[in-house]
């Protein structure tokens, strides 16, 4: 018999523009743990979606232990032995933890049965639940518990995780390993998607690195070192970045002892987060989603309130303040999400541009609205960013994702901020755009003002930051010149791993 | 089989559109109705809609018309802020009782006294107050206890009811009315009569009063950053939130107008075309004003429209009850059907209708 | 004149009858994660329906299934409107309670006033004559132990069965469903005509049982009342049982007391179920709503 579980021959998925998938080739054999390494966007997520039957491939071919596997929907992959786990869990807070299981399962068992099970399976793998717990009430790691007990409960022949430790604690990553050196150890093979570099090498067999959608290589993980894997993940071509010798000013935003209690359970806390933006600095933090961006954000942006000192700019407390005061003080954002965050998608242009550039465009008169002057300004954007649209009076959620990150980019940069913080400000985005946005960064901080960029792209950030530091659950690491960092360095910082600290076993 | 494609631009024909279209479908389908029942379709429609302006007897009819319309407006106006925002006033019914009873309290204390100047006044902002007060009620639970205003302003449109049959019968009795509950008849006060301006034209205070809301929400809502705040809100919370939007504050303030509007409905009404507090007073106004913001799709000059449109089908309904022996029932039949339609033809203005072939099994 | 308590219990029972039924089935669609304020619209049908269906055949059992049909039929207008045309839910579902009260008001036109043989009462032998508990829980008709054995129906459906448990989960987090494979659309169609028959049922108790006769606007109100039950009961069966009977007690006990000529003013004892919610709904957040409760669901695949 055949040592190959699953193999995945010429795959190809394009969508309108992208060429998400092109041609990528593996073997994933029984018992084996195969990492998928890659950035975000080098297309993973879809090569993934076509093995569990979400999508379906427009060239190549798989086979399951030889046969021919082209599953239609995931009920079809399920039943031919692939089961996942999603980053994002679809669980009900308001059942417990059987009736989440059962509501996942093709036939559950009677309710006792299936707690009985429940119960023997999470105990044999080292992950105990309570069936009768609500589901609500655990926590994010036990939540994972629980959709990985209900993949289990079907006696997988694959298993897929997708990021499983962006919500882990370093003690609960010890556990899920322990779990699938078991689940290895009886055969089951495990598909395991992520990009901390220490832990693939830790866990996995074979890792296979995926670039802008190619393949770049499969090989042992454990064989090469981490800077190796950085590099094929990245791309060698990243020479280091030549920084214009920007004079930096004094300090224009301190943040100090920042602490932020998560608003509900899918938020992530902030925990004692200092650090310090001159003028003319760009400082990018770097981390894997969920670890803090957003909430950083709004207590930066000022949605968020923290006390008082926490945040500071050019020395005054402004941590209590409102947005739109900050906005006046010359701190302005951007936050991540385009579409029902940082912009209205079914409000036009016009409209937005009014949204943020109000008070400092002089928009605003006794309450009341010039709307021709804010046409002008989203006109103004609109030119000098290259915004493709009819014009500045259609929707928001006509624009591409390109062009109205553009424009959410292009509006505050034009409002002449001292003190500007984005969260991934290219993300979603083509090359050219792309571009461009770093490019208007670059000037913003030769123009003196100091810049918070918060981004998973390593690419972006090696490029534009002065400056680099890595969040991770909600804890900042330290500090470092981005030039002279190593790329084992970066990677193992964004890891969670800090100087201290060893990377697990 | 159909399926909706969301569009992406929100189609500028379709929300002109579709109001008329809601129209015209109501009135072919009531007229089935009406056919059903025995009665002639077209006579029947006739007498309805058009009879009313420009027949024979339009000269009683249209103000008539107007007297109707101005709560509708009124209270579907200050609804209409809040409802853009996605804050629910169910209860502006009550709002507008209370209103009532607070104007024609003021009205009563100062009696007999002449001093219309002062005490006309005064009676409007009772009114608006008395509305304030009674919105302030589920407004506060909401912001503070995060309660489901719906019902909250719901309740309180029951406890309304009962406050104004037991103020009608016991507080506030007329005490030269020999023992028959209700208040005394504000008609007849001339210091506190709601009086028309324009002899045989239907149009008192609370017409004006309409009027001037629908220009000031057109402007407040076009040029004024509350108005740009409320929309928002109703868009997408979090972009408001973005924006600098303090949640709460805009809450409460929605809850202010549409109480108080709804109020100085109340206050209109009854020192105009009701005349008396009495138990019998509430006439679901605040009830219909809900269906004439939705059917003039939130905005003021829609509202308008929609209201002199609802009112039309109560004056009209009457008229047909009287000249065909149609059962006034049919008016709130009518009314439902409107709002049907207009919600069912609605889904064209974000969504296109594509036809797909049926994927295989 | 005393008050028979033993009277009075049985009366508290009929008296809430309506409500409970209207309530029962509003808390499944609630479950499910619609908020249909239509119930008022429904209750009035069902109860003309079944008025006209008695009348007509004579028979009230055909009448309560006519009201229970046409109830369940009246409430997929909002269905439809709210799962395939995604209009928005307390737009709708005020437009049928109107629809409902104008339509029923007209169709009941020639029936004003009408006689009606009254249901009948169907006494439960041995147990019915048991002391003071017989008179009270075992000497009704068919239709208030229907609505007792509804609750317990609910109940078992909602916590026991596989059906019950794919509901509450669409209620909960419609888009999770979804991504399981749930027919969200269905779910929620069915638990709306549930309680678009329940809230007939009703509706046809007060015109066929507690009046028994037809007029205008007969329901008065009972529907709002069910709506708030169901949030008093924190959406779950039992405290539902309690909420009905409390607010039917209040009523049918407001007639005794008026009678009593006590010096209590009614208003009072007429405002007390409707202030008696509003505080309940402040404090008792324990209960959480349905996650998806009022939220527009849009199949996005």
């Amino acid at each position: 018999m055949s040592r190959i579980l699953l193999n995945i021959d010429g795959l190809t998925k394009a969508y309108p523009g992208v060429v998400a998938n092109d041609n990528v080739s593996f073997d994933i054999g029984h018992g084996e743990v195969h990492a998928l390494l890659g950035e975000n966007g080098a297309g993973k997520s879809t090569l993934v979606k076509m093995i569990y039957g979400l999508v379906k491939p427009d060239r190549g071919q798989m086979r399951m232990d030889g046969d021919v596997f082209t599953p239609s929907d995931p009920r079809q992959a399920r039943a031919s032995g692939v089961a996942m786990v999603f980053q994002h869990f679809s669980l009900f807070d308001a059942l417990s933890v059987a009736e989440n299981i059962a509501l996942g399962m093709e036939n559950p068992p009677s309710q006792r049965d299936l707690a009985k099970q429940i119960k023997e399976v999470s105990e044999n793998y080292g992950l105990p639940l309570d069936p009768r717990k609500t589901v609500g009430g655990l926590s994010a790691g036990e939540r994972q518990r629980v959709e990985i007990i209900r993949c289990l409960l079907q006696n997988p022949k694959l298993l897929i995780m997708d990021e499983p430790t962006s919500v882990l604690t370093p003690q609960e990553v010890n556990i899920l390993f322990e779990t699938l050196r078991k689940l290895k150890s009886e055969g089951t093979s495990i598909l395991y998607i992520s990009h901390k570099l220490d832990e693939i090498r830790t866990i996995c067999d074979t890792a296979t690195i995926l670039r802008h959608g190619k393949k770049v290589d499969t090989c042992v993980p454990r064989e090469k070192s981490a800077r190796e894997l950085a590099e094929m993940m990245v791309g060698a071509s990243f020479a280091s970045p030549s920084r214009s010798d920007r004079t930096l000013g004094d300090v224009l935003l301190r943040v100090k002892n920042l602490s932020l209690a998560a608003a509900d359970s899918f938020s992530t806390s902030l925990r004692d987060v200092s650090f310090d933006v001159r003028a003319g600095e760009i400082l990018g933090i770097g981390g894997v989603a969920g670890n803090g961006q957003d909430e950083l954000l709004s207590a930066l942006s000022g949605e968020a309130r923290t006390q008082h000192d926490m945040v500071q700019l050019s020395g005054k407390p402004i941590g209590q303040q409102g947005p739109n005061d900050r906005r006046l003080l010359g701190v302005l954002s951007a936050p991540e999400e385009r579409l029902g965050h940082a912009a209205a998608p079914n409000m036009s242009l016009v409209e937005n541009a009014m949204m943020t550039a109000a008070s400092r465009q002089g928009l605003v008169s006794n309450g009341f609205l010039a709307w021709s002057k804010a046409k002008g300004f989203a006109d103004r954007v609109i030119s000098e960013f290259d915004v493709r649209t009819p014009s500045a009076n259609n929707a928001a959620r006509s624009l591409s994702g390109g062009n109205l990150q553009k424009f959410v980019i292009g509006r505050e940069v034009l409002q002449d901020p001292k003190v500007l913080v984005v969260n991934q400000p290219t993300w979603g985005v083509d090359a050219a755009a792309a571009a461009s946005i770093r490019q208007a960064l670059l000037d913003l901080a030769a123009g003196g003002a100091a810049i918070i960029v918060i981004s998973q792209d390593l690419d972006e950030l090696i490029e534009i930051s002065d400056n680099f530091a890595a969040l991770n659950e909600g804890r900042l690491s330290d500090i470092r010149p981005m030039q002279g960092l190593t790329v084992d360095q970066i990677g193992l910082m964004m890891g969670g791993a800090h100087d201290a600290e060893v990377a697990h076993a | 089989m159909i399926r909706l494609e969301k569009r992406k631009e929100p189609s500028v024909f379709w929300i002109y559109a579709t109001p008329v279209l809601a129209v015209v479908l109501t009135m072919l389908v009531g007229g089935l109705l009406f056919a059903t029942i025995g009665k002639d379709p077209f006579l029947a429609i006739k007498t309805i809609f058009w009879d009313p302006i420009f027949g024979e007897f339009a000269f009683y009819y249209r103000p008539e018309v107007f007297k109707k319309a101005a709560p509708l407006v009124l209270i579907a106006i200050g609804l209409s802020y809040g409802f853009k925002a996605g804050i629910w006033n169910i209860g502006a019914e009550g709002q507008y009782i209370i209103g009532a009873i607070c104007g024609a309290g003021v009205a009563l204390a100062f009696y007999p006294s002449e001093a219309r100047w002062a005490i006309f006044p005064l009676m409007i902002v009772a009114g608006f107050l008395g509305g304030v007060i009674w919105a302030m009620i589920p407004a506060l639970l909401r912001v503070y206890f995060k309660t489901n205003e719906i019902l909250v302003s719901l309740m309180l449109v029951y406890v309304a009811e009962v406050l104004i049959k037991a103020f009608s019968i016991g507080l506030m009795r007329n005490p030269d009315g020999h023992g028959f509950p209700g208040s005394r008849n504000l008609n007849q006060y001339p210091a506190a009569a709601n009086m028309e301006l324009f002899a045989g034209t239907g149009m008192h205070w609370g017409v004006m009063a309409a009027l001037f809301s629908v220009v000031a929400t057109y402007v407040i809502l076009a040029k004024h950053q509350f108005g740009f705040f409320v929309r928002l809100t109703g868009e997408s919370p979090r972009a408001a939130g973005f924006a600098g939007v303090n949640a709460n504050r805009l809450i409460m303030l929605c809850f202010v107008i549409s109480g108080g509007l709804a109020g100085m409905a109340g206050l209109f009404e009854v020192a105009g075309p009701a005349g008396q507090i009495l138990g019998s007073f509430p006439a679901y106004y605040g009830f219909t004003a809900i269906i004439v913001a939705f059917l003039g799709r939130l905005h003021p000059v829609g509202i308008l429209l929609a209201g002199l449109l609802m009112a039309l089908t109560y004056v009209g309904g009457n008229a047909a009850e009287a000249a065909m022996n149609i059962p006034s029932a049919t008016i709130q039949i009518f009314q439902g059907m409107l709002l049907f339609s207009l919600l069912s033809v609605d889904v064209l203005t974000n969504y296109r209708p594509r036809f797909v072939a049926r994927q295989g099994a | 004149m005393d008050i028979n308590p033993i009277l009075l219990a049985s009366a508290i029972m009929v008296a809430s009858t309506p409500i409970l039924l209207a309530a029962i089935g509003e808390l499944v669609v609630e479950r499910a994660g619609v908020l249909n304020l239509g119930v008022e619209g429904m209750m009035i049908t069902g109860a003309v329906i079944g008025f006209i269906a008695a009348h007509e055949t004579e028979s009230t059992t055909l009448g309560f299934m006519g009201a229970a049909v046409g109830g369940a039929v009246v409430s997929m207008i909002f269905g439809v409107l709210t799962q395939y045309l995604l209009t928005n839910h307390v737009a709708t579902g005020l437009a049928l309670t109107l629809f409902g009260v104008g339509l029923s008001a007209l169709v009941g036109q020639g029936y004003q006033a009408t006689n009606q043989v009254p249901v009948t009462k169907m006494p439960i032998p041995m147990l019915s004559d048991i002391p003071v508990l017989g008179p009270i829980l075992f000497r009704h008709d068919g239709v208030v132990y229907l609505s007792l054995i509804a609750v317990v129906a609910v109940f078992w459906f909602l916590s026991r069965s596989r059906a019950g448990m794919i509901l509450r989960a669409v209620g909960e987090n419609h888009d999770a469903a979804h991504a399981l494979g749930y027919n969200v659309r269905h779910v929620r169609l069915m638990a709306i005509a549930f309680g678009g028959a329940c809230a007939g049922l009703g509706g046809a108790y007060i015109s066929l049982a507690r009046v028994p006769q037809w007029v205008d606007n007969i329901t008065a109100g009972t529907g709002w009342i069910a709506l708030a039950i169901v949030v008093f009961a924190s959406w779950k069966p039992w405290r539902l049982l309690i909420g009905a009977y409390l607010f039917g007690g209040v009523t049918a006990l407001q007639i005794n007391i008026q009678a009593m000529g006590l010096d209590i003013p009614v208003e009072y004892l007429s405002m007390s179920p409707y202030i008696a919610t509003i505080l309940v709904l402040v404090f008792m957040s324990g209960g959480r709503a349905p996650g998806s409760l009022g939220r527009i669901f849009s199949a996005s695949s």
